[in-house]
């Protein structure tokens, strides 16, 4: 931080330029830079924090909010925002155990189709509310929060479903590992692949990021704004909803409870991850290291022996410290970014 | 949007018009609940039953007074009820180390405004956007009160106190804790309404920067704003904790979402600058009697939770109903148009 403060004040321009563009280009770079200070620290302290075992888990753990994190991240891109995932993935982990107590013989496959099914189903009400009504997201995604989760808790009741009437193959696809990674870290890893290079080289995934800069100018400039945000509702909700069967088969046990709060989480983990919270700037990459990074941070409090009635302090206190150094560095940053715009126009 | 909206020249509201607001439809909705739960069940009208709703609602009520201010400013504050959690836990903590419960309350109600204040310095001098502020500050809160008093209640609180969570006012059937909040809805509303902080306040929701350069101090008053949010949200902690008789450090959990429900229920626009004290108190008013029917008819807190869900989404949707109406009519008639300018030149494009 000092020295990129030092390079700002008394470098030439064209060095700051360098360096603003190195900074805005890679803004993961400081989310890696600070999981590496994390696991490094650890580790100091415990070197089994650098097992394999224990990178494995930190990997998984992390899995699920960082997919979540990921369709978020498309959302909050075009200044909306998605508070129904937590529920949509509750209701679609509930549906898939409920599908393996009814029909034990059926294929992976299918229960994975109905669970990213049930969550389209979701994020389509969620996205057409908002778009063909024209009222906020905030509003409509909290409404939609309680309906799903109170669905969910109608249907389960007090009723649990056990490990036990879940087949072997989908208890595998929790602990399961490919070459020594787990598959819940490939699939994420495979998710945010496919979605930057959407993101980044498809015109609709620029579109988001034009129509979350400023909705209006983007509808003028002819950007099918609400097909877009709409197709950004129907994604995260069916990503949610995948993300619930993958949910089921890690923890291994479900009831009506499944996902709760887990929408203020993942939202943690995307302004971790540099995504404004305003739209128009953020990558699906960073959302899912502000997953990894948040997840590492509350593993390592347990293992240098932080009491774990601290952890969520901590967490907290690191959330705010870290929407603030964000906001910091854009604020260093803007004048150099000024500058560098108009020496281009 | 604008480009789409018909825009009509404002003329003098008739009296029609001027019944046509949400604060009428929200009466409407509160006549049919009262209705609706004196069919559902027979005891729902009983003087008792009054005193229930009202126990039930009244800390919820009072943290989304000053949440309406907040949103009307066009900032929001979802820490709320981790503050209360936060204040109840503090509250147990010092009253067990033996401070006199009326001093711990007075450090309580402080601990408030500096929670509050925290939250608002951030929003303000930072410059942070209130929403990942409190949703950060949310979880913080959380955890100190769990550092506070880890995995335990904690009450021993004096008897005359703790009364006020099954004894009414003397005489009535009205609980304390919707005694104080009549009082502030009353002081509330005054300074929304009357007063040129109120007139501020909509200001700065409608249009920050015009706010700003018409001399209106933007930054001091979403700063009080968050300060006043963080002393009713102690002031709701100790009632909540003096209620139960006990502080647990999960207490209050998930009710950040009961009070914004009610604010937006209420006709508060979430983009700020719109909104009135009558509708949120509706909107509180609904929601009690709305719980209480349905608890009544044995319908489960879960269920319960899809109506008022449904209730909230219905809510942003049917105020723009005709707006939605009007632009579906102009997008078919224009693509009727469309149609027609097609047949008549086959070649089509701009000439």
């Amino acid at each position: 931080m000092s020295g990129i403060d030092a390079a700002l004040a008394g470098a030439p321009r064209a060095r700051a330029h360098h360096l603003a563009e190195i900074v805005v280009r890679f803004r993961e770079l400081g989310i890696v830079l600070a999981l590496l200070i994390v696991v490094g620290g650890t580790s100091i302290d415990n070197s089994r924090f650098l097992s394999s075992t224990s990178l494995q888990q930190l990997l998984s753990g992390a899995a699920i909010v960082a997919l979540l994190a990921i369709g978020e991240t498309l959302v909050i891109v075009t200044r909306n925002v998605d508070l129904s995932i937590g529920s949509i993935l509750g209701l679609s982990a509930y549906a898939t155990g409920a599908i393996y107590v009814h029909h034990p013989g059926v294929s992976l496959v299918l229960v994975i189709l109905a669970g990213a099914a049930i969550g389209l189903a979701c994020g389509i009400v969620n996205g057409a509310i908002t778009t063909l009504c024209r009222v906020p997201s905030l509003v409509v995604t909290l409404g939609t929060l309680y309906v799903i989760r109170g669905l969910d808790a109608s249907w389960a009741g007090g009723n649990q479903i056990n490990s036990s009437s879940l087949p072997d193959s989908f208890n595998e696809l929790g602990y399961g590992k490919l070459l020594g990674v787990p598959y819940l870290g490939l699939i994420t890893i495979a998710c945010v692949i496919v979605a930057t290079y959407g993101m980044r080289s498809y015109r609709s995934g620029r579109d988001l990021y034009a129509i979350g800069s400023n909705p209006e100018a983007a509808r003028l400039a002819g950007i099918p704004v609400d097909l877009r945000v709409f197709a950004t509702f129907a994604i995260s909700g069916a990503i949610a909803g995948f993300a619930g069967v993958l949910w089921l088969a890690f923890f291994g046990s479900v009831d009506s409870t499944a996902g709760t709060g887990y929408e203020f989480e993942v939202v943690a983990a995307v302004v971790v991850g540099g995504v404004a919270i305003f739209g128009g700037s953020g990558s699906v990459l960073g959302a899912a290291l502000g997953a990894l990074l948040l997840n590492t941070i509350a593993s390592s409090l347990v293992v240098i022996n932080v009491s774990s009635y601290w952890v969520q302090a901590i967490q907290g206190a690191l959330l705010v410290i870290a929407i603030a150094f964000d906001r910091l560095i854009s604020l260093r940053l803007a004048p150099a970014l000024r500058t560098r715009r108009s020496t281009r126009e | 949007m604008s480009s789409e909206t018909a825009r009509t020249a404002p003329a003098a509201p008739t009296l029609l018009q001027r019944l046509m607001r949400w604060e009428s439809a929200l009466v409407l909705l509160l006549i049919g609940t009262v209705v609706l739960g004196d069919r559902l069940s027979p005891a729902f009208l009983k003087s008792g039953n009054f005193f229930y709703v009202g126990l039930n609602i009244g800390e919820v009520a009072i943290i989304a007074l000053p949440l309406a201010l907040i949103v009307i400013t066009g900032e929001i504050d979802l820490s709320v009820a981790s503050m209360l959690g936060l204040s109840g836990t503090i509250l147990a903590d010092l009253t067990s180390r033996g401070v006199n419960v009326w001093i711990a309350m007075a450090i309580t109600l402080a601990f408030g405004l500096l929670m509050g204040l925290f939250n608002g310095l951030l929003v303000t001098k930072v410059g942070l956007p209130s929403l990942a502020v409190t949703i950060g500050t949310l979880t913080l809160y959380r955890g100190i009160a769990q550092i506070v008093l880890p995995n335990s209640s904690l009450g021993g609180f004096p008897e005359s106190l703790t009364n006020i969570g099954v004894v009414p006012i003397r005489g009535t059937q009205i609980p304390w804790s919707i005694a104080i909040y009549a009082v502030l809805v009353v002081g509330f509303a005054v300074t929304l309404h009357a007063t040129p902080v109120g007139r501020a306040i909509f200001a700065i929701g409608s249009n920050q920067e015009a706010a700003y350069f018409s001399g209106i101090r933007v930054k001091r008053i979403k700063l009080g704003l968050f300060v006043l949010s963080g002393f009713f949200c102690a002031l709701a902690g100790i009632l909540f904790t003096l209620r139960f008789a006990s502080a647990r450090y999960d207490a209050g959990t998930g009710l950040e979402l009961n009070a914004v429900l009610i604010v937006l229920l209420g006709g508060i626009s979430i983009f700020g600058g719109r909104g009135t004290m009558l509708g949120l108190v509706l909107a509180t008013c609904v929601i009690a009697a709305l719980q209480s029917g349905l608890t009544l008819h044995l319908m489960s807190p879960q269920d319960q939770n899809v109506v008022i869900g449904g209730l909230l989404v219905a809510s942003v949707i049917l105020p723009n109903a005709s707006s939605i109406y009007g632009r579906a009519r102009t997008r078919i008639a224009s693509a009727g148009a469309r149609r027609a300018s097609r047949r008549v030149t086959p070649s089509g494009g701009p000439s």
